[in-house]
């Protein structure tokens, strides 16, 4: 089985701020971590590796510092790493993003099977992951909670759709997008870490791509443009009640019954 | 469209230059000024630094003819004919839409077996409702639904396209966004149109921190997912306006390479969505024991019991009971929140609610910036008082109804 793992590098904290006056983001720390929900399709990963055997490859577009999130992974056991990396894909909408990473898995090989966390913390959209399944043609399935069963031509499993549990068998290949607690992630382990200190990352540019088109990257092959930022509005209406609990409680009620909910 | 182009000659101090991009995009390298691949042509470097040093080139684009684009079309959500109620939102807010730029409003509705359900929707204003009955389509499998989706964006060309971000919905948009390679916004809070008929399109960034406005300037059409309980839920209209038009698309091309082997339901539930009164208990409640006395409040004001995140990752509560942006969104017409600090994650799953009554010991929690009854003080001392004297009131109105009914 040839897995593919696409993950993403996040801001660790989410202490991102527009300032109100000049609309200028302020970002403090801006300390990168693997996204979270990543973890679980690397460890979804590993655990068909260990049944079926083959090989698990991640790969990840963004700046090279990102080859961090690819170096972690080889931590927790994963064989191959790739990063897609060129300014040229600067400001890229989901469509850009999920063509580029497209065009850079149709380069590496050819995958039964393709991953994708739920979504990320900082993009927070859970759409590129079904857009790289259309753009490569394949099957995909979201919400994926459970592998009921691997079989040689497809698999059976388990999505989460709030109402109710949807069991679906889909043919490789195919792109899975993992729920959270499909499995709890392994940890890195110091071993490993050190085993593959010095493995080798491949690095795609727009030059190594099937496509070298510029309009069809970054912020020219995004359809969606930002155009502009700003602080989220603060209600206007708010009475502040100081006072001793007896006093806080009276006016509660108070204000309770008048609202007609007691 | 476009790319930026550096002038070194008028760079100046370089690390200044640097320190603006908030990304890290901008580097020294050989003393000269450099962008990498972490660049977000957010323009900040071509704005704030010095005049000249860093231009946006404008590549010329081909336009599109916008006037070939016509409608706002919404994806009726359904289970076996059932139709998800967040439809009925998107269509209020389609009909807001398609009167300022005086265009129709348009459903779209694919299963089998669903001819009377679609009627329902000629009772929230859609003009035409376009119908797609086959048996291929019994349950939602992605690859015909897309291709049946893309089936009728060409025949209609419809220029703003909803879907709801239902479990269907956020992974059907996707897929139907990027084989009509067109833009998708995901999770809009609020939506306009301009008088060009281009969307304006807002949605939290950064975990809610910042807000963006986004355009889908030379595509059509134009995508955009939107949560349940955001827009308002119109009035059903008694009378039926609007037309059904059947549609069809060849059988053959409607293969899938997904079976649906079973659909079990889950027990029923209450979500926390539907319920007009919430009572959430952020990390101020101290264990696990004292969730029963909101739980109490919550049964005396006919609602239900929410939380932070915290408070579910320690356990106490499912994480279907998580208000925020990594849990539900809720627009209930009472929410009381019960040492709640009310970080902007939280705050962005409840903040349209209609009544927001805070209790927080801390006069500075930023809960009190959302919040329109702003309770300084300590929940313990509140909310069994509270209770207690709700029940007085309950049971004092009991017994003078029944004095009333005896006399
Ligand atoms: C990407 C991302 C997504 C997130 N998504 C969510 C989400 O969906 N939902 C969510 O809730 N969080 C989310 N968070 C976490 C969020 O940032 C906060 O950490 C969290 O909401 C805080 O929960 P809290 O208010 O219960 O706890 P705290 O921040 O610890 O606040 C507790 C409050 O209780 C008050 N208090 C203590 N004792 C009393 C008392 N006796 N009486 C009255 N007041 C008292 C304190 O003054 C304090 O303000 C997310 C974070 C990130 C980074
Ligand atoms: N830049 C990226 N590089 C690799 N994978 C990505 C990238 N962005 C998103 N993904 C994948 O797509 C999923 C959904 O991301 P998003 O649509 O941003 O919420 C993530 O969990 C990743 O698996």
């Amino acid at each position: 089985m040839n897995i593919l793992v696409c993950i993403k590098q996040v801001p660790d904290s989410n202490k991102v701020e527009v300032d109100p006056v000049t609309g200028v983001l302020k970002r403090n720390g801006v300390e990168s971590k693997m996204n979270p929900y990543d973890l679980y399709a690397i460890e979804t990963a590993l655990r068909i590796k260990e049944q079926l055997g083959g090989e698990i490859t991640v790969m990840t577009m963004g700046p090279n510092q990102a080859s961090g999130v690819l170096k972690e992974a080889f931590a927790m056991g994963v064989d191959h790493g790739m990063l897609i990396s060129d300014r040229k894909f600067g400001g890229a909408d989901v469509l850009a993003t999920s063509y580029t990473i497209s065009q850079g898995i149709q380069k590496t090989g050819s995958f039964d099977l393709i991953l994708c966390g739920k979504q990320t913390t900082d993009g927070d959209t859970a759409q590129v992951g079904p857009e790289v399944a259309e753009w490569l043609e394949i099957p995909s399935l979201s919400n994926v909670s459970k592998i009921l069963e691997l079989k040689s031509g497809s698999m059976i499993v388990e999505m989460d759709m709030t109402h109710d549990v949807e069991i679906a068998e889909i043919q490789y290949p195919c792109l899975l997008a993992v729920e959270k607690d499909i499995y709890i992630p392994r940890l890195p382990s110091y071993v490993k870490k050190q085993e593959t200190k010095d493995r080798e990352i491949r690095i795609l540019t727009i030059a190594d791509l099937e496509d070298q088109d510029e309009m069809h990257y970054g912020l020219n092959g995004s359809p969606t443009q930002v155009q502009r930022i700003f602080p989220p509005e603060v209600n206007t209406h708010r009475e502040v009640w100081n006072g001793d609990g007896d006093e806080l409680t009276a006016k509660l009620l108070a204000k309770l019954k008048e609202l007609k909910f007691a | 469209m476009g790319k930026l182009i550096i002038n070194q000659e008028k760079v100046g101090n370089i690390q200044d230059l640097i320190s603006i991009c908030p990304f890290g995009a901008l580097e020294e390298k050989d003393h000269k000024l450099q962008i990498n691949a972490a660049c977000k042509m957010c323009n900040l470097c071509v704005k704030k630094g010095p005049k000249g040093a860093v231009v946006f080139v404008e590549d010329s684009v081909e336009s599109i003819d916008k006037d070939q684009w016509k409608g706002i079309a919404v994806y009726a959500d359904h289970i076996d004919g059932v139709i998800h109620p967040v439809t009925y939102e998107l269509l209020g807010k389609a009909r807001e839409l398609a009167d300022k730029v005086n265009q129709p409003v348009y459903a779209v509705m694919m299963g089998h077996h669903i001819g009377s359900q679609c009627e329902e929707l000629l009772h929230y204003e859609a003009d035409k409702v376009f119908v797609y009955d086959q048996e291929e389509l019994d349950r939602f499998r992605m690859e015909p639904y897309a291709k049946v989706f893309e089936h009728f964006v060409q025949m209609i060309k419809p220029a703003v396209i909803l879907v709801g971000a239902t479990p269907v919905g956020r992974q059907l948009a996707p897929r139907v966004a990027a084989k009509l390679r067109t833009g998708l916004t995901a999770d809009c809070t609020i939506l306009d149109i301009n008088e060009n008929t281009d969307l304006v399109q807002i949605r939290p960034a950064f975990g809610g921190n910042i807000m963006a406005q986004i355009l889908t300037p030379n595509h059509r059409p134009q995508m955009a997912t939107v949560r349940y309980k955001v827009m308002n839920a119109p009035e059903r209209k008694e009378a039926a306006r609007g037309e059904i038009v059947q549609c069809h698309t060849a059988a053959e091309v409607l293969s899938s390479r997904v079976t649906v082997l079973d659909i079990i339901p889950k027990e029923k539930e209450q979500y926390i969505e539907a319920s007009e009164v919430l009572i959430v208990a952020g990390r101020g409640i101290k264990k696990e024991e004292d969730l029963a006395m909101l739980e109490e409040l919550a049964d005396l004001l006919g609602g239900q019991v929410a939380c932070t995140r915290p408070v579910m990752e320690a356990g106490w509560l499912d994480s279907k009971r998580q208000v925020g942006l990594s849990g539900r969104t809720v627009r209930p017409k009472l929410i009381i929140t019960c040492g709640v600090s009310g970080s902007v994650q939280f705050a962005a799953g409840m903040n349209n609610s209609e009544q927001i009554i805070a209790i927080n010991k801390d006069e500075n929690a930023p809960i009190f910036k959302t919040a329109h009854y702003c309770l300084v003080g300590d929940l313990y001392e509140i909310i069994p008082d509270l209770i207690g004297r709700m029940k007085e009131s309950r049971s004092a109105g009991i017994s003078s109804l029944a004095a009333a009914a005896a006399r």
